[in-house]
């Protein structure tokens, strides 16, 4: 992955490697409004929507980890600048490739049909704006998740574009995401060879905490990772990776080291009523190896080295783990976006092997030009 | 190996499990069809009285929602932690190349032949006119 020039500062072992998590933040509604139809730009002035900015409440801006303080921007959110990441992170460390996600309240929206007018701009806007304008920038589709037939309409009319490399869903949702009103979903998404990227986040149909509403901001984001494990029971229970045997699914932002022991009481469990989902036939843990892949920011590492080693050893596979910087987000201090005490071979795997291997469209041909 | 006459044929009907005892060791003899198999009674997970679950059916779905019931009454489910192993053969469901319960033939002799011996009958009075079941062990 080094630098064949080998005269870059930055040059390291990120060089070259494939960023699976950077966020575009859009700087103000406004700056949506070329990319509506006219019917839904008249409707969100009508409305004065351009004045909101549909911040998601899962990421507030003010909170530090959601902007890292050499990130910020003189304005506008952290994010939302091409040339800020640019100069932050692309011409610094030095990525083959950034998959750009956009968090943003059109995901949540109540009205589907709302919610699919921003995601279509969202989607036009970062195709003009950020993947015209930097040929190593990639991006997810962005759908309106409570409307499977409206995302679908979305994923058909980008899907196309194959800098668009992956399908973009928030972890909690109205219905766990393995439920069969959401398999259209992951039809089209399989059909196009898109994984399916699977963001932190809430749409607030129910509280991100399986006890009710939390207090606190500290609350919300730690429960972050149950909202993963259940989203991921359900998409293992409900049989989504036997309907759709050539679906990958994406875990970003996870966290990582809470997965082995979900993991283990998934399989224990399962032993004893795999009567009840008889399409199970192989061990939950087997089916997750095989389809699943997380990023590592935040990768929720442990203290020491050693710990590590052991976390990875439960995880079982190799294959899993994908490099991102998750920018703006602030996880990591100057360029130690990877944890220490990985070997080499296994850094190649999460920054290269595995990125390539799940999202298939990075090896687009059709894309050469741009590489 | 000695083989152990464990029971008449006719106290076994198809669809059900006796457990017997061999060398100290308890042994269900199940009649699957016209068959009889023998299973170890200890569940290889925990050490629970395996042939005192539910027999069972193989119950299988291609895809989600695609129900089928195979295999009918040739299952036996654990009755601590309802894990599902093939009666014919031992083999688990939910780990089949490393969780198996020790599986025995059992045959089908005529009495007439069990007389001549040599076999251990245990607790069987062995006549000539019926058949026995007999497991080698």
């Amino acid at each position: 992955m080094a630098d064949p020039s080998g005269d870059s500062p930055t040059d390291h072992h990120l060089t070259g490697a494939i960023d699976c998590d950077v966020h575009p933040a859009v700087p103000t509604t406004r700056a949506l409004l070329p990319y509506f139809d006219d019917y839904w730009r008249e409707h969100v002035l009508r409305r004065g929507l351009e004045r909101e900015n549909f911040e998601p409440s899962s990421y507030p801006v003010n909170a530090p980890i959601n902007g890292r303080p050499d990130w910020h921007l003189p304005s506008g959110p952290p994010g939302s600048s091409l040339q800020a990441l640019q100069s932050h992170l692309l011409d610094r460390l030095r990525p083959s490739r950034a998959i750009c996600n956009v968090i943003h309240g059109a995901q949540v929206m109540l009205s589907e049909d709302l919610s699919a007018a921003f995601c279509r701009a969202l989607n036009n806007w970062i195709k003009a704006e950020w993947l015209d304008r930097d040929p190593r920038l990639r991006a997810s589709i962005v759908v309106p998740p409570h409307s499977a037939e409206l995302a679908v309409e979305e994923i058909e009319r980008i899907a196309p574009d194959h800098r668009f490399v992956q399908v973009q869903l928030l972890a909690m949702a109205e219905l766990p995401l393995g439920r069969r009103q959401n398999w259209p979903i992951y039809k089209a998404a399989e059909a196009h060879g898109l994984p399916i990227g699977i963001h932190a986040g809430s749409s607030f149909r129910h509280p991100p905490s399986a006890l009710g509403w939390p207090s606190y901001y500290l609350e919300d984001y730690v429960s972050q990772a149950q909202g993963f494990q259940a989203a991921l029971n359900s998409l293992v229970s409900e049989g989504v990776f036997v309907k759709f045997p050539d679906l990958k699914v994406v875990l970003i932002e996870s966290g990582v080291t809470w997965l082995p022991a979900s993991l283990w009481r998934l399989d224990k469990t399962w032993r004893g009523v795999r009567a009840e989902v008889p399409w199970l036939e192989q061990q939950p843990t087997e089916t997750v190896r095989k389809h699943v892949r997380l990023t590592m920011q935040p990768f929720d590492a442990p203290p020491t080295e050693k710990q590590l080693q052991t976390l990875l050893e439960q995880l079982g596979s190799d294959r899993m783990l994908l490099f991102s910087s998750d920018y703006p987000h602030w996880h990591f201090d100057g360029d130690d976006a990877l944890p220490s005490g990985l070997s080499a071979e296994l850094i190649q795997k999460i920054c290269v092997d595995n990125p390539l291997e799940t999202y298939p469209r990075l090896k687009d041909p059709a894309l050469k030009e741009t590489t | 190996m000695t083989r152990h006459v464990v029971a008449k044929a006719e106290e076994i009907q198809a669809g059900t499990c006796k457990i017997v005892t061999v060398k100290g060791r308890e042994i269900g003899i199940f009649k699957v069809g016209d068959d009889f198999y023998g299973l170890i009674n200890r569940c290889p997970h925990q050490g629970a009285p395996l042939c005192r679950g539910e027999i069972v059916s193989r119950l299988v779905a291609p895809t989600p929602g695609d129900y089928r019931l195979t295999r009918p009454g040739e299952m036996i489910r654990c009755p601590w932690h309802c894990w599902e192993y093939d009666i014919r053969t031992g083999q688990s469901l939910c780990d089949p190349n490393s969780v198996h319960a020790r599986a025995f033939d059992v045959a089908v002799e005529p009495g007439k032949t069990l007389v001549e011996g040599p076999f251990v009958a245990e607790s069987v009075q062995v006549t000539v006119e019926e058949s026995y079941l007999v497991v080698t062990m």
